[in-house]
């Protein structure tokens, strides 16, 4: 999925999220542009802004009124060839802006509130007690294929009420959508059109019409805005965004995890020695390894501290760099399991607040215990042969690990 | 120093439900059915809990807690 455009040379007005040294290793291009050029701009993707700071990430995170949520995939289609359908957009409420936005949100938040996932915790446990199990026995394994990779897609597939065994249609769709972003735009919007996953939810959803469960599939079926069932569009945009936002993400966190507790045996020892680190620990892989860049578009012409940034121009909102601002924390590229002071943006600022940190929090907690009760003593077999995904969402693709002792 | 008691808030203005007061100290935050933070009671705050309420608004993301000393 990456290198297919031409390589960067220059990083201060010509990056790229897709170029393979971004994907293996991020973080000291950003330190350099935080602290150099701070607002970068790139022609690529048909104009690109990348401001990189943790106060001017917050700045356009806060600021609707000139960026627009309505697409956040920064890829080579223009706007209007998606043909967005005002002002749902494709995935609400990610893609949603205000006023809309906070009426889709409203809806959805009970069923990710901090008891109500809570309760989904047992169902994960068994998941990766079963996921374990069968690694059992290998002293050698990827632990992204075996293991990472089949967690949140259980957990969404499960909260939504579709098969289990449907899980590859949603990994297959999520590659497309969030990594192959560096495919000409012509070949992006026929992927979208092929129409698999639509006829798939389409399915999905007469079933549920036909049968209603407790799930949140009869959730959006039940759901109503003032008084009205939601647009069958919604229903699909927002299982979409379930998906997307729900899999490849925590997918990530829990790799990026497990890469830093592979390679870093004395945080891995602390960990499995002393219980009271794991609340403090937790919070700071989501800041050292925040998955997630979120994306914007400018909604017209304006000057931004100095910089003429143009109408539908992209912009890319780097969460993680926000996070490893030393102006905020204190010896930011450092993994400080005991951080006290710790208020990271992994999971976005404003009203766009990532709508299952919940779930995510929970499934990353339990992830790791799991594997720390089961593999306390691990490394990783061949650290040059870890992969990182490119595009928006960084985590580990292949993590191979041997067990010890 | 033991008349001192604090007074904390929540602006819901600025909390987006990050839900690491809750996590962090239960005894002084609880969250609504959206996930939303609020302060259990008036907000008025034992100084035995201090140290954890100055840690929850240490974390807090989105700056909405505010902790005020009252004297008696």
């Amino acid at each position: 999925m990456t290198g297919r455009q031409p390589p960067v040379t220059d990083w201060k007005s010509d990056f790229d999220h897709t170029d393979p040294t971004w994907v293996s290793d991020p973080y000291p291009i950003w330190a350099d542009l935080r602290a150099h050029c701070p607002v970068a701009h790139s022609g690529r993707y048909g104009g690109t802004w990348l401001p990189t700071t943790h106060e001017l990430v917050s700045e356009v995170a806060y600021d609707t009124e000139h960026f627009t949520s309505r697409a956040v995939v920064v890829d080579n289609l223009r706007p209007t060839e998606l043909d967005l359908p005002a002002p749902i957009g494709l995935a609400p409420p990610i893609t949603s802006d205000p006023p809309f936005h906070a009426v889709a949100r409203r809806m959805l938040l009970p069923a990710f509130a901090p008891r109500k996932i809570a309760s989904l915790e047992p169902m994960v446990r068994k998941l990766c007690g079963e996921l374990l199990d069968a690694t059992s026995g290998r002293s050698e394994f990827d632990a992204a294929v075996d293991y990472t990779q089949h967690i949140p897609v259980g957990v969404i597939v499960g909260m939504l009420g579709f098969p289990l065994e449907d899980a590859d249609i949603f990994r297959r769709f999520i590659t497309q959508v969030l990594e192959k972003v560096d495919l000409p735009g012509e070949e992006r919007l026929d992927m979208f059109m092929q129409g698999e996953i639509e006829a798939y939810l389409n399915d999905q959803i007469e079933s549920h019409r036909a049968h209603p469960r407790d799930d949140l599939t009869s959730f959006l079926l039940e759901a109503e805005i003032d008084g009205n069932k939601l647009a069958i569009e919604h229903v699909r945009g927002t299982m979409i965004l379930l998906m997307v936002a729900g899999i490849d993400t925590t997918w990530s966190a829990i790799g990026a995890s497990l890469w830093h507790l592979g390679s870093h045996p004395e945080d891995r020892r602390k960990l499995a020695s002393d219980i009271s680190l794991w609340p403090t620990a937790i919070e700071e892989f989501l800041r050292a390894y925040a998955p997630v860049t979120m994306g914007r578009l400018v909604i017209d012409d304006f000057d931004f501290h100095g910089h003429r940034m143009l109408k539908d121009d992209w912009v890319l909102l780097p969460f993680p760099s926000a996070n490893r601002d030393e102006t905020v924390f204190p010896d930011a590229g450092r993994v400080l399991l005991d951080r006290q002071e710790n208020r990271h943006a992994a999971f976005g600022l404003g009203i766009h607040r990532c709508l299952g940190s919940n779930l995510a929090r929970m499934e990353l907690t339990v992830a790791l215990k799991e594997w720390m009760a089961r593999y306390p003593e691990f490394e990783l077999s061949d650290p040059d042969a870890v992969t990182w995904s490119g595009g928006q969402v960084r985590g580990p693709r292949s993590l191979p690990v041997r067990i010890l002792a | 120093m033991t008349a001192v008691k604090l007074k904390v808030t929540v602006d819901p203005d600025r909390c987006q439900g990050h839900n690491r007061c809750f996590a962090i100290a239960p005894e002084v935050f609880d969250v609504d059915d959206l996930g939303n933070a609020f302060v259990i009671g008036d907000g008025t705050v034992d100084n035995v809990l201090e140290a954890k309420v100055r840690n929850a608004a240490a974390n807090c993301p989105e700056y909405a807690i505010t902790i005020t000393e009252l004297r008696a």
